[in-house]
């Protein structure tokens, strides 16, 4: 395959799904079935529970990820360089390729589409827009590496390995893109050289600035 | 290639352990286990009991697997040391400080893995001797920046692999499988750089593996990119959502061990 080879862009807002496409199927542990103080709070979106829950999470993370940098292509800041665009144009297709996986895989499970809000981010500056994406990209590989002992499936496990990696080059990137030589330093790996790792409820926090969905995450596995 | 003799060094003088540590020959564990875990972020590393907390797969099955990645960090420790010390990375420059960080995370990766291993009261495998010129292919691995840049890549890549082959294997062990991974995302960050490096120098590369294109490095490595191309996830056909390449460019595929060991084989002097 040659790697300069580019697809005619397709229409990436892709608007419905095959249902059954998806060769993967979902079994609930269901922990928590009869427990009736599991509901989420009204206007709230209900991730599931087991490895459902957790692949929804993963999907709304990807969801926020896919929206932001259609939006940095839609909306090129300042001064973005030729490569500078080829390179945000490749994270925003892996990105949207992670979340319609996810969709396609979950199929009837899927939450809904999430509405984002990116009013803090302004879009015609470049520092405004690198800041945003190595937040999401830290986050990211925070999230996968915290997520990956909640999932129960080995399939599914290695499905978020395959996706995590990925996540990391792109946050080494950005983070070069930044400041060269910034792509693993402190602030993302510890003195054992172990990346960064958050639970749910930490990277759900620090997501929600930029959803105007209101995510519930009630029901995800804890342990 | 002497393999036997290469198990036996990578797996502490015991064959056996290839199967034990290969996904592909064992049966996971029982769907929706009740295994009790813990929750990630209040994962201050905590050495001793909790590593022995090991339920469905062995104790010495997840200790193989340790030793397995403590000699691949090994591999790269030396080869970055041995790099340095040679002087092949200008001097002064950002390059150089990029290598040292790459070389300080794969000396802390030793010795994490050392100290998992003896809070497991395992012997942790001694230090390999290796061949960075892999019986003659790359000769001026340390004299010619290059080269030196393009097996540097290798490395990371396939230790990214590597790391993902065997995650499945340490699904038992919540604080084994989440620090292993935490390394994993940590190789992912140094392929991008390295790549960021080459790409600087004229190599028409992304930080990002794009099919099973080797990057230019020579077809001695193209083991280390094969199944790369890869576009069908979980039975979902991701080249019909994006183009082919970044279908491929999204998710990284993993490696068995004992595809991991024929691709470095030559790198090590059993």
């Amino acid at each position: 395959m040659n790697q300069y080879k580019r697809n005619g862009r397709r229409d990436f807002l892709l608007t419905g799904f095959t249902a059954g496409v998806a060769g993967i199927t979902f079994l609930a542990c269901n922990k928590d079935d009869d427990d009736p103080a599991n509901k989420p709070p009204e206007g709230s979106i209900d991730l599931g529970k087991g490895d459902t829950g957790i692949l929804n999470y993963a999907f709304a993370l990807e969801q926020l990820e896919a929206a932001f940098y259609m939006q940095v292509i839609a909306s090129p800041f300042t001064g973005m360089t030729a490569d500078e665009r080829m390179l945000l144009m490749d994270i925003r297709d892996h990105e949207i390729a992670h979340r319609d996986f996810f969709k396609m895989a979950l199929g009837t499970n899927a939450v809904p589409m999430l509405e984002t809000d990116f009013s803090v981010v302004d879009f015609s500056n470049r520092d405004s827009v690198l800041s945003t994406a190595k937040t999401f990209e830290d986050l990211g590989v925070s999230a996968y590496n915290g997520a990956a002992q909640l999932i129960q499936n080995a399939d599914y496990l290695m499905l978020a390995g395959k996706i995590v990696s990925v996540e990391a080059r792109h946050a080494a990137l950005i983070r070069d893109l930044i400041s060269n030589g910034t792509f693993a330093d402190g602030t993302a790996v510890n003195s054992d050289g172990l990346d960064l790792v958050n639970d749910p409820l930490t990277v759900l926090a620090a997501a929600a600035p930029f959803l105007k969905s209101k995510i519930w995450a009630g029901n995800l596995p804890n342990s | 290639m002497n393999f036997t003799g290469i198990i036996q060094y990578w797996i502490g003088k015991d064959p056996a352990a290839l199967d034990r540590i290969d996904s592909r020959r064992k049966v996971m564990r029982e769907f929706c286990s009740t295994t009790a875990k813990l929750v990630a972020t209040t994962l201050p590393f905590t050495l001793g009991a909790l590593f022995n907390k090991a339920y469905g797969q062995s104790n010495t099955q997840i200790t193989d697997v340790l030793n397995y990645a403590l000699t691949l960090e090994y591999l790269e420790s030396e080869f970055y040391k041995s790099g340095l010390d040679a002087g092949v990375v200008p001097a002064g420059t950002p390059a150089e400080n990029a290598i040292k960080t790459i070389r300080d995370h794969e000396m802390a990766h030793v010795s994490f893995l050392s100290t998992v291993l003896q809070s497991m009261n395992v012997t942790p495998v001694t230090k390999p001797d290796f061949d960075f010129t892999a019986g003659g292919t790359f000769s001026d691995v340390f004299t010619n920046y290059d080269t030196f840049l393009a097996v540097a890549q290798t490395f990371e890549d396939t230790g990214v692999r590597a790391y993902k082959g065997s995650a499945g294997d340490l699904i038992s062990n919540n604080t084994v499988l989440t620090a292993t991974l935490q390394i994993h995302s940590v190789e992912a960050r140094h392929a991008s750089h390295i790549r960021q490096m080459r790409k600087a120098r004229g190599t028409l590369l992304k930080p990002w593996v794009t099919g099973n294109d080797i990057g230019g490095v020579g077809a001695a490595v193209q083991f280390s990119y094969d199944g790369e191309e890869n576009v069908v996830q979980g039975g979902v056909d991701i080249s019909a959502l994006v183009s082919d390449n970044s279908a491929t460019e999204a998710f990284d595929e993993p490696l068995g061990p004992d595809q991991i060991m024929a691709i470095l084989s030559p790198f090590f002097i059993p």
